[in-house]
């Protein structure tokens, strides 16, 4: 015993130390796996981020073409009454010669040559004509004057300026040729041709096959915040209609159990699922219209209220009972209770479940898909309310749309609309923020 | 839940009574997802052309298309449905069931199918006959069937490169596979004499020789692509020695990353598809739904303005896409304006 006693003593501060160390080694591995788990997510995010601005940072700047055009008369209104039916009947492939003809002039007048007139107009978007003929349509008295017009170049003149044609690929090209490419960089010489930010892929329709240049996601922005709207509108007080219900007054048996494990159950169901909801019911039972934005919203909500409830019941659990007994003790009613005081402590959490909700239903196209807005709309919707019925389209929709469009130019479109729903997002995350930040303050 | 969705439905209700009064005044369009280019150039042309709104065209499918169009008579049915292969009977009788009595046939062009590789790679020249050996699961080899043992583009034809075989072909979902089975490889069956040999083992029964001619390899030198032209594009970009399986306007889209393959010593063109030289072609067609015509403002305007010549014509901006414009184009204008419908099949 006293040899034990002897040598505990001098054998347990080493024993202890090298318990230490060992506790110490093991925190240090936990942290560098940590650390290397952090990494991980950064370095995939910011391979993600990077790979989608290397291709569509270049969406937001767009190569134009200065142009004086003179608005003949002898094309545009045989007659000379400016009567609008009669000029009305001039089709957008009666404006382009006007286009070709101004071109054709600008480039006499610096002496370029060597290459034909056809070939030269092909530098000019096909939407332009339209263009002209709209603004003719809504002004007939310019009919005679000779106005400036930026319009934009062809998609491949503009992917020459954002390095995706070079003279090789234009080699192999049929839809352009060298000769074309130092055409503009002749015109660009001259003043004519030049690269600006581009305003118009913010507020332009979507734009066919031929035309990338003019693609823009006017009707798919206006189309989500319609959706976003109805959304917001909708789920959140249902949601936490809801919640407080189940939270707070509900009785605990079978059948609140049941609804329980269903919303749970919702939260998790593919959300193509509710797109088919949708089509049986809004569209095919209720006959509301198709592609419409209050379809989409309705079908959102749907698949948003499930997140929301169980965003808002945890935040409600997580408000400490001290609070409801004490409201209840100076003598409020429940409802005065929950209202007063359990609803604005979980306040932070219920918008974090709404934004997060939001910001799902934001990126979701398959619910879309059934309910017909994974569609071509050119067409703005009007102002609400009449516009939730009109035809639109959505933000994901529109990079899902393009990545499949045969010209290279839609994928960087399509890059191009993704950073514009990360910035969506983003904003919608810092108004979350702000949100919390303010409703914690009070309390 | 059924809570939620009794609230949501009263709300979907007192929301479509404010707005359903307004007629619907844009076309609907559904379908084909090959028709969809031509079908968007025509509508952006037709919405700044005439005083209607642009129609609104979606894609989805050949089947899910001509399905939307059966569903029924009314403003919330589409009016059009585009398709890249020709109606079913099946799909004339459920039109008919559901009170869909007259449909018009709409023939616009015909779809060009290449083969194409990368840019830089070798240079191939095809037969049907090469594809079939290429990629069935039984070929002949030496008089006797057997499993395919072909791993080169030589090993089938010494002038062919000597390039391991790797096909990115349209997954079976796609209209396109259908005319590739077709035209490429039970016509490259026929050719090689590996029909009858399938027809003897079948004792004579051509159907199912056509059947198991159409049986593609699995041991991943065929690979089914269900997407679309743009994931063949990168799976080539990634795989140099890949040939894959596109559409005509696709190709001339990109004419800069591929190398576009002769089939049986013709080069795939507008010209030699639209004179029948080119073997791999299908027409695309939509189907009308004759009872909107008077109800949709524009529609009988919209399919008029589709077959007119500055439009579907061989120098309309259809044919500078990729689509062979039809030489029978007169005869459709014809029947658009007489509204003519079509009868059934056989």
């Amino acid at each position: 015993m006293t040899d034990m006693t002897a040598a505990t003593p001098a054998k347990s501060p080493s024993a202890s130390e090298a318990r230490t160390r060992r506790r110490n080694a093991s925190e240090r591995r936990f942290r560098l796996m940590g650390l290397i788990a952090v990494a991980i997510g950064v370095l995939a995010l910011v391979g993600l981020l990077v790979s989608i601005f290397a291709n569509g940072a270049s969406t937001f700047r767009q190569t134009y073409i200065t142009l004086d055009i003179y608005l003949d008369p002898a094309r545009l209104d045989k007659s000379g009454a400016r009567d609008i039916e009669e000029i009305s009947k001039v089709s957008t492939f009666g404006y382009a010669p006007l286009i070709e003809d101004s071109l054709a002039a600008a480039m006499a007048e610096r002496g370029l040559t060597g290459i034909d007139a056809d070939d030269a107009a092909d530098l000019i978007s096909g939407e332009e004509p339209a263009m002209l003929r709209r603004y003719v349509l809504n002004d007939p008295s310019q009919i005679g004057e000779t106005v400036e017009f930026n319009l934009l170049a062809s998609g491949r003149i503009d992917g020459y300026y954002k390095g995706r044609v070079t003279m090789a690929s234009a080699e192999l090209d049929r839809n352009v040729s060298p000769e074309q490419l130092m055409l503009a960089d002749e015109l660009k010489e001259a003043g004519i041709l030049t690269t600006r930010f581009n305003w118009d892929f913010f507020t332009n329709p979507d734009a066919s096959d031929t035309r990338p240049e003019a693609a823009g996601l006017g009707v798919a922005i206006l189309g989500s915040l319609y959706m976003m709207l109805i959304v917001l509108v909708l789920s959140l007080p249902i949601g936490v209609a809801a919640s407080i219900y189940l939270e707070e007054f509900a009785p605990r048996n079978r059948l609140t159990d049941l609804i329980e494990v269903n919303i749970a159950n919702l939260a998790a169901v593919p959300s193509i699922v509710f797109g088919i909801l949708g089509l049986a019911v809004f569209i095919n039972f209720v006959g509301l219209p198709q592609s419409a934005p209050v379809v989409g919203g309705l079908v959102l909500t749907l698949m948003t209220l499930p997140t929301i409830i169980i965003a808002t019941r945890a935040a409600l659990k997580a408000v400490p009972p001290s609070i409801r007994d004490a409201a209840l003790g100076v003598g409020a009613s429940k409802m005065q209770a929950i209202f007063h005081h359990v609803v604005p402590l979980a306040m932070p959490g219920i918008l974090t479940g709404t934004i997060i909700g939001l910001a799902q239903a934001l990126g979701e196209t398959a619910p879309l898909l059934l309910i017909g807005m994974v569609a071509f709309v050119r067409e703005y919707p009007a102002g609400p309310p009449e516009g939730f019925f009109d035809p639109a389209s959505a933000l994901p929709v529109q990079v899902y749309n393009w990545t499949q469009r045969g010209d290279p130019a839609f994928f960087e479109r399509a890059s191009g609309a993704i950073i514009v729903l990360l910035v969506f997002l983003l904003f919608m995350n810092l108004i979350a923020i702000i949100l919390r930040r303010r409703f914690e303050r009070r309390w | 839940m059924k809570k939620y969705l009794g609230s949501c439905a009263v709300a979907a209700i007192m929301m479509a009574t404010s707005g359903v009064a307004a007629a619907r005044d844009q076309i609907q369009i559904a379908g084909s997802s090959t028709v969809l280019p031509y079908a968007s150039i025509v509508a952006e042309a037709f919405g700044e052309n005439f005083e209607h709104p642009t129609p609104v065209v979606e894609s989805g499918g050949s089947g899910a298309g001509r399905k939307k169009l059966c569903e029924g008579v009314g403003e919330n049915t589409i009016d059009i449905a585009n398709s890249s292969s020709r109606i079913s009977q099946s799909d004339i009788d459920t039109c008919k069931a559901n009170g869909v009595a007259e449909i018009q046939e709409v023939r616009i062009g015909y779809d060009g199918i290449v083969f194409a590789s990368d840019i830089n790679g070798a240079e191939y020249a095809f037969t049907p006959a090469d594809w079939h050996a290429a990629l069935a699961a039984k070929v002949v080899k030496d008089g006797k069937l057997v499993e395919n043992p072909n791993k080169n583009w030589s090993d089938i034809r010494s002038d062919l490169p000597e390039q391991p075989i790797l096909a990115f072909i349209p997954g079976t979902k796609h209209g396109t596979r259908e005319v590739f089975d077709e035209k490429v490889i039970v016509a490259g069956c026929e050719e090689n004499g590996t029909f009858e040999a399938l027809a003897a083992e079948n004792a004579g029964d051509k159907k199912a020789a056509a059947k198991a001619c159409m049986q593609l390899r699995t041991d991943g030198v065929s690979v089914d692509i269900d997407g679309d032209y743009t994931e063949t594009l990168s799976r080539i970009d990634a795989n140099k020695n890949a040939i894959g399986v596109f559409g005509l306007s696709f190709y001339q889209n990109n004419t800069d990353k591929l190398r576009v393959a002769t089939m049986g010593g013709v080069e795939p063109t507008v010209e030699t598809i639209a004179a029948g030289e080119y073997p791999v072609s299908r027409p695309l067609y939509f189907y009308v739904k004759n009872a909107h015509l008077d109800v949709i403002p524009g529609l009988q305007e919209y399919v008029e303005f589709f077959v007119s010549d500055e439009i579907a014509g061989p120098n309309g901006p259809l044919a500078e896409y990729g689509l062979v414009s039809d030489p029978e184009l007169a005869k459709t204008q014809e029947a658009v304006k007489n509204r003519t419908p079509m009868g059934s099949l056989n």
